[in-house]
């Protein structure tokens, strides 16, 4: 029983996971920009949460203006900064999106201090689901760990059957051929930042209820972030989740299992599968 | 006690006002300014924490007009964004450069132990307002390294006894798998042990993960007496939401080293209640001299409210006057600056205190409940708790 309970543990990591790095893994694997300031959108989202769930009194009001905000912050990122460094060297992206980070630190101490904040759980699913005599399971958990699941639907669905995904693939396989039959690839790379943006925000904004609100939050994220998207496969949607669920269970039982060794878990792991397919679990989407 | 305390705040406001005023003026005039220099976190997590500390220590300082031993005071600052590996070029700046008197920081250990190498080097005289490393005052201990906090040890080793106390005879503890966790670990393992109480599971998890459900599942399928856990700033408002969520709370009775509950009430709210924990200081405590220090530092400080950090950095002030007295502002009478500093008894907010051999305080240490928004003090859980101070040469 309790291994199965450590096993749905692992699951439910895996799934925050999967919503964290499926952004960084769209941006990395379809644009080619090395995004460091994926951390940054994950703690916007969450002080997102925390703004808009104090100014609304909801945070089923906060989402979906929180999940604007971030699409609009996006677009508007893509527009004036990322756009002007495709045709650089990643290095160019990495200084870049390194500076983004600083000042998305800094306008948070100035917006709303150093201090570390909590956003209540909706009334609705702030419950829990006794398991064992000791335990219960909060249910705000197994809500985030649905709603990574149907955004893992709905992501799979847009890029393999609409018209919109296909845009977005031919942009990914050739750029030049796909610009040359008439699809607006600066609009396509537009979208794709932005919803990149979106995600990580999202994933704060629904995370903030169980992580609460703190600085440095984003730092914390980006590191396992990137190991995802390098098992998964740099750009696959299918790889990220693979990989995440994979990193969550084994990060879940490392800390069980072998305490004095449970960071190491997460990149042994790594490790094994990079000597085994270099390229990561699976190809581009 | 009261009295005691009035009287005693009453001579030394007298005294230090009598003495700058009959001071010949040449003598004063001749005197350099004192150069301290303050090296604390004034950017990241911990810069609440650096900001509360300059408060506290400045705040000693304007009680006496501004002068330690006939002497007024330049600060020289620099940020040590709790950074270890720019701790020595940091303090080199200070002591090389700025040429200070004395060095006063830091919040984060790592970044400690870098600043007492080149301190035991130069011989600066160094005063930790902070980091509980125990080997500053351990192994790495000198006679001009002085810590005005606690160590790490000496948060959790009262603990043991609370519990034991209580029946409460096995217990898990939890924290982050780095130095400060592992030393609180090792402090609570030993008074508990010596209370008769068995640590039966150690849950350890990378610094600063905050995925505790794993951990979570652990303790609850071991069922022990009692959770003991370290965590600070946001991984603690976590740990307490989590510990709520999981169904833990009411069933399994969850205590702390006391820097689980401070400045994280306003973000864990309900989950944060009736845990316990041990601490040199209380928000609540309701002494005469606490009450004083509290309107005073809200009146300097427009209304802000001081935390342990600000008692810390105040106590730092406090125990550099008592020494600079001693030798009438003479810093190169160290050996007499030293000896002072090591006699005096610190009458500070947290209650009076006395250092150990190896220049760690000797104090009270308080189990506070959280009621409320307060960590209140519900009576002192060790009276004049020294640490061991294992491997320093001056004991």
């Amino acid at each position: 029983m309790d291994y199965l309970i450590q096993i749905l543990n692992g699951v439910q990591y895996g799934l925050l996971l999967f919503l964290l790095a499926s952004g960084l893994t769209l941006i990395f694997g379809i644009m080619g920009v090395i995004n460091l300031a994926h951390g940054s959108f994950y703690m916007v989202g969450a002080y997102l949460a925390l703004w808009l769930t104090r100014l609304t009194g909801s945070l089923w009001l906060a989402l979906p203006l929180g999940v604007l905000a971030a699409v609009a912050l996006g677009a508007l990122l893509e527009w004036a900064l990322i756009r002007r460094l495709y045709a650089r060297d990643h290095l160019y992206q990495v200084l870049l999106t390194f500076g983004l980070i600083l000042v998305f630190e800094e306008l948070r101490s100035l917006l709303f201090g150093n201090d570390v904040h909590g956003v209540p759980i909706p009334p609705a699913l702030n419950f829990s689901i006794p398991l064992t005599e000791t335990l219960s399971y909060p249910v705000y958990r197994l809500f985030i760990s649905g709603v990574c699941l149907a955004l893992a639907a709905a992501m799979y669905l847009v890029i393999r059957k609409t018209r919109l995904g296909m845009m977005v693939r031919a942009g990914n396989s050739n750029r030049e051929m796909a610009q040359v039959l008439g699809v607006d690839i600066p609009l396509v790379f537009t979208f794709v930042f932005a919803l990149g943006v979106a995600l990580a925000a999202f994933a704060g904004m629904i995370a903030a209820p169980v992580s609460s609100v703190f600085p440095g939050m984003g730092n914390q994220i980006l590191i396992i972030c990137f190991v995802v998207v390098v098992i998964g496969g740099i750009g696959s949607i299918t790889g990220a989740m693979v990989a995440a669920l994979l990193i969550g269970i084994a990060d879940t039982l490392g800390k069980v299992l072998l305490p004095q060794f449970s960071g190491m878990a997460v990149y042994l792991l790594m490790a094994v599968v990079l000597i085994w397919r270099p390229r990561g679990l699976f190809q581009a989407t | 006690m009261s009295q005691i305390t009035n009287r005693r705040a009453f001579l030394q406001v007298v005294g230090a006002v009598t003495l700058g005023g009959i001071a010949p003026a040449p003598l004063l005039a001749q005197q350099s300014k004192l150069r301290v220099g303050l090296m604390l976190p004034y950017t990241g997590t911990y810069a609440a924490l650096g900001t509360a500390i300059t408060n506290g220590f400045k705040l000693a300082v304007d009680e006496r007009k501004g002068r330690l031993g006939g002497r007024e005071i330049e600060y020289f600052t620099v940020d040590d964004e709790s950074e270890p590996a720019k701790a020595p070029e940091n303090t080199h700046r200070l002591v090389q450069r700025d040429k200070v008197d004395v060095l006063v920081g830091t919040v984060h250990s790592g970044v400690l132990l870098g600043m007492v190498k080149i301190a035991r080097e130069s011989g600066t005289l160094l005063i930790c307002p902070n980091a509980g490393a125990g080997d500053a005052t351990g192994p790495m201990c000198a006679p001009n390294i002085f810590r005005t906090s606690f160590s790490n040890w000496q948060t959790t080793y009262p603990l043991g006894k609370v519990l034991a106390d209580r029946g409460l005879k096995t217990a898990v503890f939890i924290t982050w798998n780095y130095a400060a966790g592992k030393e609180m670990l090792a402090g609570f393992q030993e008074g508990f042990a010596k209370a008769g109480g068995k640590l039966v599971k150690e849950l350890l998890l990378p610094f600063p993960q905050v995925e505790f459900q794993p951990l979570l599942t652990e303790a609850a399928s071991i069922k022990p007496a009692a959770v003991v856990a370290f965590f600070a700033g946001g991984g603690a408002a976590k740990f307490l939401t989590d510990y709520a969520a999981a169904g833990l709370k009411g069933k399994i009775p969850l205590f702390g080293s006391g820097f689980l509950t401070d400045g994280v009430l306003d973000a864990a709210g309900a989950a944060a209640q009736d845990v316990e924990t041990t601490l040199h200081y209380g928000d609540g405590l309701s002494t005469p001299r606490n009450n004083a220090f509290r309107a005073a530092y809200r009146k300097s400080y427009k209304n802000l409210e001081p935390d342990v950090y600000a008692v810390q950095g105040y106590d730092a002030g406090l125990l550099l006057a008592a020494g600079m007295d001693a030798v009438k502002g003479d810093v190169s009478r160290k050996k007499e600056l030293i000896a002072a500093m090591e006699r005096a008894r610190i009458d500070s907010p947290r209650g009076a205190w006395t250092l150990s051999k190896a220049h760690n305080p000797i104090q009270d240490f308080y189990l506070r409940k959280v009621v409320g928004k307060e960590n209140r003090v519900m009576g002192v859980a060790h009276k004049a708790l020294a640490d061991p101070a294992i491997g320093c040469s001056m004991k």
